[in-house]
């Protein structure tokens, strides 16, 4: 399979009053056209920051130190450098290219807006063209074949609509759309492109499976229950068919019955839109669930990568299988992993894992693993292989 | 129409606020029609200034001629009282809405970019804070020279403050939201984001500080004119009308209560609006709220 997302020594920093903290470092990861991504790992050890990474959306004080993201893909055979892009550039790749699945779906919609008003401000922001192309055959057939006084007296009005939306269809840059879209009374003016929009949006509805779709665009986030609001956040994100979809923990504040729905969902998506997923989860259940491949995180670091019977039968990093070990099983004590998770801010020498680990050897103290293809796709980075 | 019904309901459910609605409209109708209810006697230019029986100190009881009687220097109260309403109104409504728009502006660079630009602005409000207010303004209108407009300008460089400071506040909490957060996921720009996202949940604290705030902008006009720094003599203001009456709030020995009238009427006004307002703004976040069920 080819690659949609090459990440190579990518290293984020963040500048804090304390120090520094090392919240991701030197990571190099692959992501494939097609295939659902898991990440596991605990929680502070960079799944987050490495979503926000490709998206560039790295809250302050953390900055982006060095390494490159390319997107490959559809439109960009040749690699598309995301860290290089302008700000307007990696605008029109949010939402429309990448996009991204937020763990709280009750905090990831605004509470003063429809559910209908924000799935629709995807694709105006994203589909203009095609939503005017649409309002203007509309309005081909309202001037050819209507006949009467009111369509008579109405017929400049609405040429004067067409010239405008063939205009908006061309480049959105002409002054006339723009400014007309910018004074808020006559921005009504352009109701047909928002109506195209609803249209769409009650589509991208049905597609998620929610029942009386046109209902419930026009309901109020606090309307609707946890797994409707997951469901509408997966619409908006994947309103314009994005190659990648990025999903941090998903399922992590839903029940069980609705998980299971959810993950159902996912596969289903992966499998009618294409669309590559990036799966980032704690619940180790859930990744083997639904993910081809499984990376493992560690502090920072990504320790291991490969596919998931590999990962779940074969772990090779000793931290890999103190995590598969730490799996409660009933009527069996509980297995931890002695020590607490490494302090980002000052991060031990060479591997990082080093102080928890059963079988540290003296160079893991002082050097840091390369990562090692050991068998076909398993990637991992410790010195026992 | 679903809204209008809402806005009805919620407006009825609450006595008081139906109370405040009623007592705004009643003022309403009086600025509005006041040319009709006290019309400017002939041979007057400017229909603010109030007409005067004579020069005669003393106030004179309510009559035919003057149903709420005269005031200090035989200035009509009925008819200052009228058209007092419009001043008030407009006095309230210009530094309000200058003020909110300082604001919003200003706290909304300052919160949502915070840095740099957050400590400039917010340390400029502070010094506009730490200010007296009533020390402040009167400073300003001295400057400016007494009147109207020096009033207008003077409060609102005092007012501004407090609502830059609320809104960044606000912004603040709303900005760190996971819908903002999904929104530049989407690929929103920074003033979209604000503009669409980040203002529209911020701003509700802002609106109905902004209803209270109203009556005691009234309030602080008056308490300039009170102090003889506000509009020229003779202006119609409720607020110069109780300056007039500052020497007549108690009467003689053997009649304390007998120029009841000069006091009572435009502190009845000012009691009114002021009170109608606070009680609108309780009825304003009941209404606006989106977060709140509408069933």
């Amino acid at each position: 399979m080819e690659d949609l997302i090459r990440i190579r020594d990518l290293t984020v920093r963040f500048h804090t009053y304390e120090g520094v903290v090392y919240a991701i470092d030197d990571l190099d990861l692959d992501i494939r056209q097609g295939e659902t991504l898991g990440i596991v790992g605990e929680t502070g050890s960079g799944k987050t920051m490495t979503a926000l990474a490709i998206l560039r959306l790295i809250p302050y004080p953390g900055r982006i130190e060095s390494g490159s993201i390319v997107l490959l893909g559809r439109d960009h055979q040749s690699g598309l450098e995301l860290l290089k892009l302008k700000d307007d550039g990696m605008r029109s790749i949010r939402g429309n290219k990448i996009s991204m699945v937020f763990q709280e779906p009750g905090a990831a919609l605004n509470p003063v807006y429809t559910i209908g008003d924000q799935i629709s401000e995807v694709f105006l922001l994203h589909r203009r063209q095609e939503l005017s192309d649409r309002a203007r055959h509309q309005l081909d057939d309202l001037i050819s074949n209507r006949n009467g006084f009111a369509a008579s007296v109405k017929r400049p009005f609405w040429r004067w609509q067409r010239r405008l939306y063939r205009k908006i269809a061309q480049d959105s840059h002409f002054f006339e759309p723009r400014l007309i879209s910018r004074l808020p009374l006559f921005r009504r003016l352009l109701w047909r492109l928002r109506n195209e929009a609803e249209l769409l949006t009650v589509n991208m509805l049905k597609d998620v499976e929610i029942s009386d779709p046109a209902r419930v665009a026009s309901l109020y986030p606090h309307n609707l229950s946890g797994g409707m609001k997951q469901r509408a956040v997966i619409a908006m994100a994947l309103a314009c068919s994005p190659e990648l979809l990025i999903a941090d923990e998903p399922t992590t504040s839903l029940d069980v019955t609705i998980q299971a729905q959810m993950l159902e969902l996912f596969r289903r998506i992966k499998v009618d839109k294409g669309a590559s997923v990036l799966f980032i989860t704690h619940n180790l259940g859930v990744a083997s669930e639904v993910c081809d491949r499984v990376g493992v995180m560690y502090a920072g670091r990504l320790c291991e990568v490969a596919s998931v019977e590999e990962m779940f039968l074969h772990p090779l990093h000793p931290y890999t299988k103190a995590l598969l070990e730490a799996v409660p099983i009933p009527g069996r004590e509980l297995q931890t992993i002695p020590g607490v998770l490494a302090d980002s801010m000052n991060p031990p020498p060479g591997c990082r894992f080093h102080p928890r680990c059963p079988s540290a050897m003296p160079t893991c103290q002082q050097e840091r693993p390369k990562p090692k293809e050991v068998s076909n796709g398993h990637m991992v980075a410790c010195y026992l292989y | 129409m679903r809204d209008w019904r809402f806005t009805a309901r919620q407006l009825a459910k609450n006595p008081l606020s139906l109370i405040g609605v009623i007592l705004i409209a009643i003022f309403l109708v009086i600025a509005i029609f006041a040319p009709l209810i006290a019309p400017m006697p002939a041979g007057q230019t400017d229909p603010y200034m109030i007409p005067r029986d004579g020069y005669w100190a003393e106030p004179r009881p309510p009559s035919e001629l003057h149903p709420f009687g005269t005031t200090q220097g035989q200035y009509d109260v009925f008819y200052g009282v009228i058209w007092g309403a419009r001043t008030a109104f407009r006095v309230a409504l210009i530094v309000i809405s200058v003020s909110i728009l300082i604001g919003i502006v200003l706290g909304s660079l300052a919160g949502y970019f915070g840095g740099v630009l957050d400590e400039v602005i917010m340390r400029i409000t502070d010094i506009f804070m730490a200010f007296p207010w009533l020390i402040l303004a009167m400073a300003l209108v001295t400057v400016l020279g007494p009147s109207m407009k020096s009033v207008l300008i003077a409060l609102c460089v005092v007012w501004w403050p407090s609502y830059a400071r609320l809104i960044r506040g606000d912004i603040l909490q709303v900005r760190e939201e996971d819908y903002v957060e999904a929104a530049r996921g989407l690929g929103a720009s920074s003033a979209r984001v604000i503009m669409r996202h980040v203002l529209p949940n911020a701003i509700y604290p802002a609106l109905i500080m902004a209803s209270l705030d109203i009556g005691a902008v009234v309030l602080s006009a008056a308490a300039l004119s009170f102090l003889g720094l506000g509009a020229p003599e003779g202006y119609a203001d409720w607020g110069q009308l109780t300056q007039f009456a500052q020497n007549w709030i108690i009467g003689p020995m053997n009649d304390p209560l007998k120029y009841w009238y000069a006091v009572t009427i435009p502190g009845l006004f000012i009691f009114f609006f002021v009170l109608g307002w606070n009680l609108l703004g309780d009825a304003f976040r009941d209404i606006f709220d989106p977060r709140l069920a509408r069933r």
